[in-house]
């Protein structure tokens, strides 16, 4: 049974990591600034919850996952705000979309 | 632990690949979504780490490196919209939140 | 009703005091009851304490939402992951403005943060009863346009 725990959290969490490792790879390749930002929330959604899933499955029914479950919620409620409020200070400052035909990156003033 | 190596392996190429973001910029929003998406990841690698030496109170750790990683965010936004931290009234006076 | 609020504030902070503490020892459980109660007293004098700032009356709601949330989350991830990783990038970043119809600033936050925890979808700034979206693709632009996630918020605020 422990074995098939085990296993299982290993693959979350190795999941996990590629999901993280796409996500920057998207940051790195991403042509303008508010296109990157999506492949950043890739790493904070899909990464994050796989690696914690696969540690809460590692530490079972103790004060640990507890404090686990509560990181989860954590980065579940402030990474939404802290782009939210990253992107309304671009878009604020005029930074502009990037667009298909324009080929080159995105940056204005910074 | 060998288990934990595949996936720390992968969070560290992660971290590797934003820091090349955040040097290359080219805005200085550039640099702080990479900074975010890194604390994001110490975050994780500090909930990893406590299994790893079997002491957990590195999952305390990392809460509070994701309190501060949304604070810092959020004044690094902050200020480079308005151009200072502490200056009451810009904010009401230009956008209505 | 605020006194009920502040009641709940109390047992969900030393709930979260337990959790974090991790000791139960009578006197340090009294201690983190006390620190507790001084936090809400200062809350209530500083008059932080209301629906916005625990918002109690989406409890019910936000239950039936969450999974929903959860499901739309992991499948634009995937979207969003076999963009990144396809050779050539075939993304079609559009803005849009999209209708909200909720009543409550809570609700319109709840709204405004699922569009943007959703992988390929930001929201940028929000304008009367608008949200300016920034979409990674047209396709995703379109779903959203569609008003689904709208209309779920909506109900999870009504519901409660």
């Amino acid at each position: 049974m422990s074995a098939v725990l085990d296993i299982v959290s290993i693959v979350l969490m190795t999941l996990g990591g590629v999901f993280c490792v796409i996500g920057a790879i998207g940051v790195l390749r991403m042509p303008g600034f508010y296109t990157r930002m999506h492949a950043a929330s890739v790493i904070d959604t899909l990464g994050a919850s796989l690696i914690i899933l696969g540690l809460l499955l590692q530490s079972g029914f103790t004060l640990a996952s507890a404090k686990l479950v509560i990181l989860w919620l954590l980065i579940f409620f402030c990474s939404p705000t802290a782009s939210h409020s990253l992107a309304n200070a671009a878009y604020s400052r005029g930074v502009k979309p990037w667009e298909p035909d324009q080929g080159a990156s995105s940056s204005s003033k910074n | 632990m060998m288990m934990y190596a595949a996936v720390i392996g992968a969070l560290l190429v992660a971290l590797c690949l934003l820091l090349t973001r955040a040097l290359l910029g080219p805005t200085v929003f550039d640099r702080a979504l990479a900074a975010n998406a890194i604390g994001t990841l110490a975050m994780l690698l500090l909930a990893i780490f406590q299994f790893v030496g079997g002491r957990p109170e590195f999952v305390d750790l990392a809460l509070v490196y994701g309190l501060l990683n949304v604070v810092g965010t959020i004044a690094v936004q902050k200020f480079f919209r308005y151009g200072d931290l502490g200056e009451p009234g810009v904010a009401d006076e230009e956008h209505r939140l | 009703m605020l006194r009920f609020h502040s009641i709940s504030v109390v047992f969900s902070l030393f709930a979260f005091w337990l959790l974090l503490s991790g000791y139960f020892t009578p006197f340090l459980m009294t201690l983190g009851l006390l620190s507790s109660v001084a936090v809400v007293w200062f809350a209530r004098r500083m008059d932080v304490v209301d629906q916005e700032g625990h918002p109690l009356h989406l409890g019910r709601g936000v239950m039936g939402y969450w999974p929903w949330l959860i499901v739309e989350i992991v499948k634009s991830a995937w979207t969003v992951s076999k963009l990144i990783v396809h050779p050539h990038l075939p993304i079609s970043p559009t803005m849009l403005r999209v209708k909200m119809s909720q009543q409550s600033p809570v609700g319109q936050v709840v709204y405004a943060n699922s569009i943007t925890l959703t992988p390929g979808t930001i929201s940028v700034a929000i304008e009367e009863d608008e949200i300016l979206v920034h979409a990674l693709t047209r396709a995703g632009a379109d779903d959203l346009a569609g008003g689904d996630m709208d209309r779920r918020v909506t109900a999870c605020e009504a519901r409660s």
